[in-house]
């Protein structure tokens, strides 16, 4: 099997489109959570003109709902959630914001993959069901945004080689088909 | 008359808050099995390589006392209650209640539950209130299962009313297209419970209790445990593989359980679960 690339954030359009479906990566950097509840709130603010709490050019969103952290780790179990939830607003932070990546698991719709095409993001899964183990690669942890809606709240992450699979390219090659 | 006896209230909720700990971080030696003999046959690299991960999330969640997924569930109980054991105080539900509440914090578990399905989905911000499925039992104990349930695997789950006319192959297509469909979703490799009879709700009962079941142990039926094998087969032909990214091994193991119906009916409900097939239990 090829070997992992490795890959740091921020993270360039060019650096998304010489990604190809299949590509395994560790990835070592800053990256933000949010689910579909901080999704909808973020594009609420955008229909507003509002500002965003988080710059979102360049960067990853982990689709991701941790546990809290147990004494002495920085971060409780941190696995993905199914993407689909997502698809609704996904499009409209890659295309307003700059969103370079997303990271969750599952399939993305028509909508989403055409607005990676067009505008260079990607997407890569995450191993559903390895909290414990994505968890240890999670240096540090603290909530950004929407501290009320618990494990929904948008958290900035510092990870370290945390290991990732292309699953759609910038292309449009899907590893789901 | 039966001999009555008294078991306190804080006894089981210390129980079940154990038990809430327990579910969530260690992965039961069936499934562990289970998952290193699937490990042995997929040929995909991508896939072989998940199977190596869900065997080292395992070992850390259980070292770091780290839950196996974020997703600590909906706390679901299969609880049998023997017809002479009564409570010090309160009732076993609220018991349970009680010990989820203790045991989704004590333990750092996340906090799944919102209040309200459609208009204010708030979070409760304890877990509860849990899923409580009650069976009354002659004898003078009480067993509580519990086994969190993610919302990844709950949501790829269906139930369809079929005409008894579609027969065997009604049942298979019905819950092979489900699985496929369900595509990386589920957090595959999956455990597929299906209920076969019943009413509409009994057989969406039967197929999450058939996820209870040793994995892999086949139906005592032999015409059931056939079809088991049969849709079992056919769901890891259909190239889903493991996390949705292609392979041979799209399900761990089908479970049937079945039950009489109705002479115009055969509903048929498949739940699924994910790799990290979770349940953990205690008698009192």
């Amino acid at each position: 099997m090829k070997e992992a690339l490795k890959l740091t954030s921020p993270f360039s359009e060019a650096a998304a489109r010489s990604l190809k479906a299949g590509d395994r990566v560790l990835f070592t950097g800053v990256i933000w959570t949010g689910r579909d509840a901080a999704h909808k709130r973020l594009v609420a603010l955008l229909d507003e003109g509002k500002p965003l709490p988080v710059e979102l050019r360049d960067q990853l969103i982990y689709f991701v709902g941790p546990c809290p952290a147990p004494p002495g780790h920085p971060i409780g179990s941190a696995g993905p959630t199914t993407s689909g939830r997502m698809d609704a607003y996904s499009p409209r932070l890659i295309a307003d914001c700059g969103l370079r990546g997303m990271i969750g698991k599952g399939n993305r719709s028509a909508a989403v993959i055409d607005a990676m095409k067009q505008y260079g993001a990607i997407y890569f899964a995450a191993t559903g069901g390895a909290g414990a183990l994505i968890a240890r690669c999670i240096r540090k942890c603290e909530i950004i945004a929407f501290p009320d809606l618990g494990p929904e709240a948008i958290h900035r992450l510092e990870v370290e080689n945390f290991p990732l699979v292309v699953a759609i390219d910038s292309l449009g090659n899907n590893l789901y088909h | 008359m039966k001999a009555i006896r008294v078991i306190e209230f804080e006894r089981i909720a210390s129980a079940v808050a154990d038990l809430c700990g327990k579910a969530a971080c260690d992965l039961p030696p069936d499934v562990l099995a289970g998952l290193r003999n699937s490990g042995e046959t997929e040929q995909s690299e991508l896939g072989r390589d998940f199977f190596r991960q869900y065997l080292e999330n395992a070992r850390i969640a259980a070292s770091d006392r780290m839950p196996l997924c974020q997703d600590t569930g909906f706390a679901v109980y299969f609880v049998e209650l023997g017809d002479q054991v009564r409570l010090d105080r309160g009732t076993i539900y609220e018991a349970i209640e009680e010990g989820t509440r203790r045991g989704y914090k004590d333990h750092y578990l996340r906090k799944s539950i919102v209040s309200d399905p459609l208009f204010d989905r708030r979070n409760t911000f304890d877990n509860t209130p849990a899923v409580i499925h009650l069976t009354l039992v002659e004898g003078e104990s009480v067993k509580i299962l519990l086994a969190p349930k993610g919302g990844g695997s709950e949501n790829m789950s269906a139930v369809k009313m079929l005409k008894p006319s579609d027969g065997r192959r009604g049942v298979v297509d019905f819950v092979v297209e489900t699985v496929r469909n369900a595509g990386g979703n589920p957090c595959p490799p999956t455990v597929v419970g299906v209920g076969i009879g019943g009413t509409f709700e009994k057989a969406a009962y039967l197929a999450k209790h058939a996820l209870l079941r040793p994995l892999g142990s086949p139906n005592p039926d032999p015409r059931y445990a056939e079809l088991e094998a049969e849709i079992l087969q056919k769901i890891n032909a259909t190239g889903v593989g493991p996390q949705g990214l292609g392979g041979d091994i799209t399900s761990l193991a089908v479970h049937i359980e079945f039950h009489p119906c109705h002479l115009a009916s055969m509903p048929v409900a498949l739940n699924l679960n994910c790799h990290a097939a979770r349940h953990a239990e205690v008698t009192l």
